[in-house]
């Protein structure tokens, strides 16, 4: 018995649950995940050659401020102009997070829906396919003349940019069928729906999990998309009004926070894939 | 212990016929099987790949109906998936995001039963998976998962076991140990079995009886009987009986079907 015990890997070669791999996480978790010590401090020098190299050749070619500012320039209005612009980020965010919940929930529940009715399934799937490629930005100027300048617009545009993404996302999750998975809950006598709870959702979640976290980044991208249509506050607002104003380094301000928000919002769909779904990475 | 043959089959198959309805057509995949199988019995079924073992060994499970014919388990009809009835699959099965505990706690969850710790822990210790239970599937190799497999099967106490290429997958060593295994609880439990198997030599090890199935479709062509006493042991396996019969099994399917039988017995299979 202990022979087999201590290879581990022979699991390849009996088959095992080596088949269920075939969509999986590899969008969010075979990024390239930091492990020492060496590989942080090598990104850290490479920051730092990035923003010394810039900041050397930009002072050596004497390129003005209203073409590219200096990163010194641009640390200096991140700090100075913090205050002014977080109440901007605050409302991005409750834009973000209202339209992408709407729009995550609703994405959520109709591929779980659809994707048991395979017809039905087949009918949506090219609407569905429209609402994903269609940019929503695009209907921004008509949901202002409709719903005005306030966060109506906005969140409405979020919630249909996010929620297809989540919902094709997702329905490929579900749509997974591994019969024999499947056959074996229903030798145990299981329900449709405690096949769907105890199978199908969590083998659909590492899919899941990739569509929240597409679908979130493309929110942001159409929040901040709508704010630059219209309305008076926003980051997506401040980035208009301080390219007109040419106040690059408060714009390059802004540009830093949405790199540093998407960032944040890729780290922690990765984190939560890597706690919930790890299982076929 | 032989097939008791005054006492009433616990599982009966009878006329069993299965038509798949398919794209391309119709497809009979077993014809009016009919088997008998006492309780405290290992039946073993073999036959050439696609001749409808599967297809009959569902039936019996409950997992999908008949065409026509009948399955009756202690003479009542099977219509579904049945608690008394234990599946082991041809791939171990577990659940990949479920750790060790948890997988063997998943029939319990779906029949809403409290497991028997006591129990589910005795038949770890005996298939050698103390201390694995916080274990995911990915870390356990192939024989582990199968032994796995086995204990959650028998965590409820089916009193029939259905075993589906159960060790298929495995390498001839590691699949004698698991055949070892299945005897010694076999001995304490006396759990009726059915197994599919494509290695003539897991079948006459374990089996009462050897059902021999023709190609598609399957039907049943010869049953042999397999009167060596239990445990058994390396001695009586390599006695000239049990070399006759595996030949004589052996000439059967391939007879039936040109030399495609992979089996993993200890002849080569050309006789072609
Ligand atoms: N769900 C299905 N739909 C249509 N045809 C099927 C289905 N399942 C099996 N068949 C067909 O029925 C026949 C018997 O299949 P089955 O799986 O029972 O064979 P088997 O004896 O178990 O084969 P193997 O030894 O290769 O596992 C095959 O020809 C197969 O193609
Ligand atoms: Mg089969």
């Amino acid at each position: 018995m202990s022979e087999t015990d201590a290879i581990p890997e022979f699991k390849k070669s009996a088959g095992g649950d080596s088949e269920v791999g075939i969509t999986n996480m590899s969008a969010l978790t075979s990024g390239p995940g930091i492990k020492s010590m060496g590989e942080v401090l090598a990104i850290v020098l490479v920051a730092v050659v990035i923003i010394g190299g810039t900041e050397l050749l930009l002072n050596i070619f004497a390129v003005p401020q209203y073409v590219l500012p200096k990163p010194s320039e641009i640390a200096v209005a991140l700090v100075t102009d913090f205050p002014f612009i977080l109440p901007h980020l605050g409302h991005t965010l409750v834009e973000l997070f209202v339209g992408f919940g709407i729009g995550a929930v609703v994405g959520l529940i109709l591929a779980a829906v659809i994707t048991q009715f395979p017809f039905a399934e087949k009918i949506i799937t090219p609407y569905i396919l429209l609402l994903v490629t269609t940019p929503m930005l695009a209907l921004v100027p008509l949901l202002i003349l409709r719903f005005g300048f306030g966060y109506e617009p906005r969140i409405i545009a979020v919630a249909l940019a996010a929620g297809p993404m989540v919902m094709i996302n997702a329905a490929t999750g579900f749509r997974r069928v591994d019969r024999g998975k499947i056959a074996l809950a229903r030798s145990y006598g299981a329900s449709t729906l405690q096949i769907f709870w105890k199978v199908r959702a969590p083998m659909a979640l590492p899919m899941i999990f990739v569509g929240l976290m597409v679908g979130s980044i493309f929110g942001l991208l159409t929040a901040v998309g709508a704010e630059m249509v219209g309305g008076g506050f926003g980051l997506g607002n401040r980035l208009t009004s301080y390219s007109s104003m040419i106040q690059m380094p408060q714009f390059f301000a802004v540009v830093l926070i949405l790199s540093i928000l998407g960032i944040l919002i890729y780290v922690l769909f990765f984190l939560l894939g890597k706690k919930y779904a790890s299982w076929e990475a | 212990m032989t097939a008791g043959d005054s006492k009433q089959p616990k599982l009966r198959v009878r006329g069993a016929t299965k038509v798949y309805n398919t794209r391309s057509g119709d497809l009979l995949a077993i014809d009016r099987c009919s088997l008998d199988v006492m309780d405290g019995e290992i039946v073993s079924i073999v036959g050439p790949s696609g001749c409808g073992k599967t297809t009959l060994l569902w039936s019996m499970s409950g997992l999908h109906g008949l065409t026509s014919g009948e399955v009756l388990l202690d003479g009542k009809p099977v219509t579904g998936p049945n608690p008394e009835i234990g599946m082991v699959f041809q791939e171990a099965n577990l659940l990949p995001w479920r750790n060790l505990d948890a997988n063997i706690n998943f029939p319990f969850e779906i029949k809403g039963t409290k497991p028997d710790r006591v129990w589910i822990d005795e038949l770890l210790n005996r298939v050698g998976l103390e201390g694995f239970g916080g274990r995911f599937p990915r870390e356990l190799s192939g024989g582990m998962q199968q032994r796995a497999a086995l204990v959650r099967a028998l965590s409820y106490k089916p009193s029939v076991l259905l075993m589906d290429e159960p060790f298929g997958a495995l390498d001839a060593f590691t699949r004698e140990e698991m055949n070892r295994l299945v005897e010694e609880i076999w001995l304490d439990t006396r759990t009726t079995i059915v197994l599919i198997t494509h290695s003539i030599e897991e079948a006459i090890f374990l089996s009462d009886r050897v059902v021999v199935m023709s190609p598609r479709p399957g039907r049943v062509a010869n049953i042999h009987e397999v009167p060596f006493p239990r445990p058994r042991s390396l001695e009586i396996m390599s006695t000239k009986e049990v070399f006759d019969l595996t030949n004589a099994i052996k000439a059967e399917i391939v007879g039936t079907q040109q030399s495609r039988f992979p089996s993993a017995s200890a002849q080569p299979a050309q006789v072609a």
